[in-house]
């Protein structure tokens, strides 16, 4: 009985093993960094999926994420081909595809902001910059591999305060995402947070944010964020001037439902270098080598 | 009583722990926890099953990960059990089951992606690790008679197969049954890292405050272990087993040249890579010990110490529920749906929901940990109380409880303990990656940071830990002349 079992074993092992080098069709796949509740990215990108197909006239699906770092192995392991990615995590993913570009961004993302937002308990008030009173409380990143989560608010902390987040705030904690920093400051889970705007601003729009808990205490500079980036093997495995009719889908995107979704106005062209400023902050503070 | 060595060794645990407790962050942080949590057992009682979209095909996908992986790792620890007697292959043994399933997950995440492999392979690699151990330990036990019965020139594989094996035939498939409940529990928490796993669907539910779902999802996944019995046969495991590859999900395909690029370049050092040399790798090394590894390892070590201690006093309350010398058996089915529940629910997803409801702090882990490994031991010491037969005037009550029945129970209930004081800190560090300053936080960093250099040194930190601490637990163990069987 236990040969007759191991046998079986090693049989399906083997099946297993060849079920799962199937060849399968080129798919055109993209993924997106999950930096919103789930049900709206899925909602959000099944969306953009749908009408990418119709554009390129090609099999597109989108894979949901649970991490940044996720979006940016997919897309680094050529499991995605395109992703939306924030500034840092675009910069991230770039620099491990060689020839991958960005292509598009929202008409936003060129001079993109974050609020430093507090719950009423603190009694801060909005200022010109964030100050000594935010000592000792408490603070939540968004995701760890953020740019508005994490590297710009991180950023201005050590500029401003010349200290690590840690010694200047009492606990410091990573909400995960920034609908998920917002309940949590809203809740008074933690003090002082740090929020894209945009979110904040389609938040307030949608009625979800009781402003007697939670206040805007300071907006930072602009910085370039989110934006569309895709692999420089596309044309060669999905037939030349590929780049260019994504490119082209994506500039060309104006159903309003859709943008709204985002939310973004309409979408413009980007390149690599309108990123540089990203990448040198993320030197400077060490997430990137 | 204090010359009993297993009193003594207990306050000193106690007394460790109390110290731990002066430097461990334990706080409810959150405004309103007792409101959340409230809302939580609200939609825990008012489930909605159809809300999800794709949760059946992700109760099917739990399923057939952990079945492909459990087999996979019986397998291969089976295998690895008949060379266990190489010191070699004790020590891989040893390694390969002191990473948790989730850094596995993490790792194969970044080369084969979101192919179906990297969950199997998640479970069955620590698994195989676990399996070598527990059947080396079997056969190692298994009757010498027959073998010495059999005629002289029966070859070695057909002694093995027919003298050895069906000695230990129903203790190894018992065991198998039981990882099988574990493996269970594995598939699910992958979910949380991005397999189409229960997981990944509980996380988002949780995590929008979406309660009624999750509770869907929670109370599926009880049925789901508590019906194992009645649906996994011996007879139909073949037919499972079989069939599970085909319910793993396409995935992604995988492309082969990500597994080299991540063994010959992203796990090489930054140093050796930049070519700064051995002394370039020695400030590389120090600053990440110093920066990360240490405060990890020492809030990890803390939060182990503290969780230990819980657990043990969770299980001395527990016990009672379920055994026959209290209550009758009305209050006892309510006792064991009770310790169904702790049991069946995964460490980590009982840390995430109190996390949710109680903020971030060491707090929510603790009592994770202890909920979860008090309920499982509280099982077992309950189950071996009911067969202690008690005279018939014994005392009846709380001195029935403190003299006649702890007392006996007592050894194996600190066997018990030190068996999963190695599974605590292997949970205690997988928590990081929920935001508790443990190891598996610095691991997630560096992860999310796309270090992978530093996330495999983190790692095999990780894993030198459990290791000791296993090595300490069994010693304590072999010097109070405790015994116990293995639990997951």
């Amino acid at each position: 009985m236990a040969l007759n079992f191991i046998r079986k074993l090693a049989l399906t092992s083997l099946l297993f093993f060849t079920a799962s080098t199937t060849v399968y069709a080129q798919t055109f796949v993209f993924t997106a960094i999950p930096d919103e509740d789930e049900t709206k990215l899925v909602e959000r990108f099944r969306g953009v999926a749908d009408y990418l197909s119709e554009e390129l006239d090609a099999d597109v699906r989108y894979i949901p994420v649970k991490s940044y770092a996720a979006a940016v192995s997919a897309f680094r392991n050529n499991q995605v081909q395109l992703a939306w990615f924030g500034g840092l995590s675009g910069v991230q993913a770039r620099s491990l595809v060689p020839g991958s570009e960005a292509i598009a961004q929202g008409e936003e993302d060129q001079a993109f902001f974050n609020y430093f937002i507090a719950h009423k308990s603190t009694d801060l008030e909005r200022a010109d910059t964030l100050t000594d009173d935010l000592r000792g409380k408490t603070f939540t990143f968004g995701s760890k591999g953020s740019t508005s989560g994490r590297l710009i608010p991180e950023y201005h902390i050590r500029n401003i305060f010349g200290e690590a987040p840690e010694d200047v705030f009492e606990r410091v904690g990573f909400s995960g995402n920034h609908t998920r920093t917002l309940r949590l400051v809203e809740s008074g889970t933690y003090d002082v947070g740090a929020i894209n705007y945009k979110v904040w601003e389609k938040e307030l729009e949608d009625g979800n944010i009781n402003t007697d808990d939670v206040k805007i205490i300071w907006k930072t500079p602009a910085y370039p964020n989110y934006q569309w980036s895709i692999r420089g093997d596309v044309d060669q495995n999905y037939g030349e001037g590929f780049t260019d009719r994504v490119r082209k889908a994506l500039l060309a995107l104006d159903d309003p439902e859709l943008l709204e979704s985002f939310p973004r106005s309409a979408f413009v062209p980007a390149s690599n270098s309108d990123y540089e400023p990203i990448r040198s902050v993320a030197k400077d503070i060490g997430i990137i080598d | 009583m204090l010359s009993s060595p297993t009193v003594r060794t207990s306050l000193i645990f106690t007394a460790i722990a109390v110290v731990s407790l002066v430097f461990a962050d334990i706080a409810v942080t959150s405004a309103n926890p007792w409101k959340d949590l409230g809302r939580f057992f609200l939609g825990i009682i008012t489930p909605d099953f159809f809300s999800t979209e794709g949760l059946a095909t992700a109760l099917l996908r739990t399923v057939a990960f952990a079945f492909v992986g459990v087999a996979l790792g019986s397998v291969g620890g089976f295998l690895l059990a008949l060379a266990y007697r190489a010191y070699p292959v004790r020590i891989f043994c040893a390694f390969i089951r002191a990473i948790h399933e989730l850094f596995w997950a993490l790792i194969f995440l970044q080369f084969f992606g979101f192919h179906p492999l990297t969950g199997v392979l998640a479970i069955a690699i620590p698994y195989a690790g676990i399996f070598a151990k527990v059947y080396s330990e079997i056969l190692e036990e298994a009757d010498p008679e027959p073998g010495r019965l059999l005629p002289p020139g029966t070859g070695v594989i057909s002694a093995f197969l027919f003298a050895r094996i069906p000695d230990c035939w129903v203790q190894m498939r018992t065991y198998t049954a039981y990882r099988l409940e574990c493996g269970l529990r594995s598939s699910a928490i992958l979910g949380f890292v991005g397999l189409p796993t229960l997981g990944f669907y509980l996380e988002s539910a949780f995590s929008q405050g979406h309660y009624s779902d999750a509770g869907a999802m929670l109370i599926l996944f009880y049925v789901l272990i508590a019906t194992l019995p009645l649906w996994v046969k011996p007879k139909l495991l073949p037919v499972y087993i079989l069939g599970a590859p085909f319910f793993l999900g396409e995935g992604m395909p995988i492309v082969w040249g990500n597994v080299t690029r991540f063994f010959t370049q992203d796990i090489v050092p930054s140093p050796l890579k930049n070519e700064e040399g051995w002394a370039g790798m020695g400030s590389w090394l120090g600053e990440l010990f110093v920066d990360q590894a240490l405060p990890g390892i020492w809030n990890t070590v803390i939060l182990t110490q503290i969780a230990l201690v819980a657990t043990g006093i969770i299980a001395l309350l527990a016990f009672p529920l379920i055994s026959t010398h209290f209550g009758g058996p009305a209050r006892r089915t309510g006792g064991h749906v009770f310790l169904v529940i702790l049991r069946s629910t995964p460490e980590y997803i009982l840390a995430y929901i109190l996390l949710q409801l109680w903020g971030p702090s060491m707090l929510p882990a603790v009592v994770a940990l202890a909920l979860h490994n008090g309920g499982i031991i509280g099982h077992l010491i309950g189950r071996q109380s009911s067969s202690i037969a008690l005279r018939p005037d014994a005392p009846s009550g709380l001195d029935r409880y403190t003299y006649e029945l702890v007392p006996r129970i007592y050894r194996s209930f600190l066997a018990f303990l030190f068996y999963r004081w190695e599974i605590i800190m292997r949970e205690t560090a997988i928590l990081g990656i929920l935001g508790i300053y443990t190891l598996g936080f610095y691991v997630d960093s560096a992860i999310q940071n796309i270090q992978f250099d530093k996330a495999m040194v983190l790692i095999l930190i990780t894993a030198s830990l459990n290791i000791g601490v296993d090595i300490l637990g069994r010693f304590i163990r072999r010097k109070l002349a405790l015994q116990t069987m293995p639990t997951c």
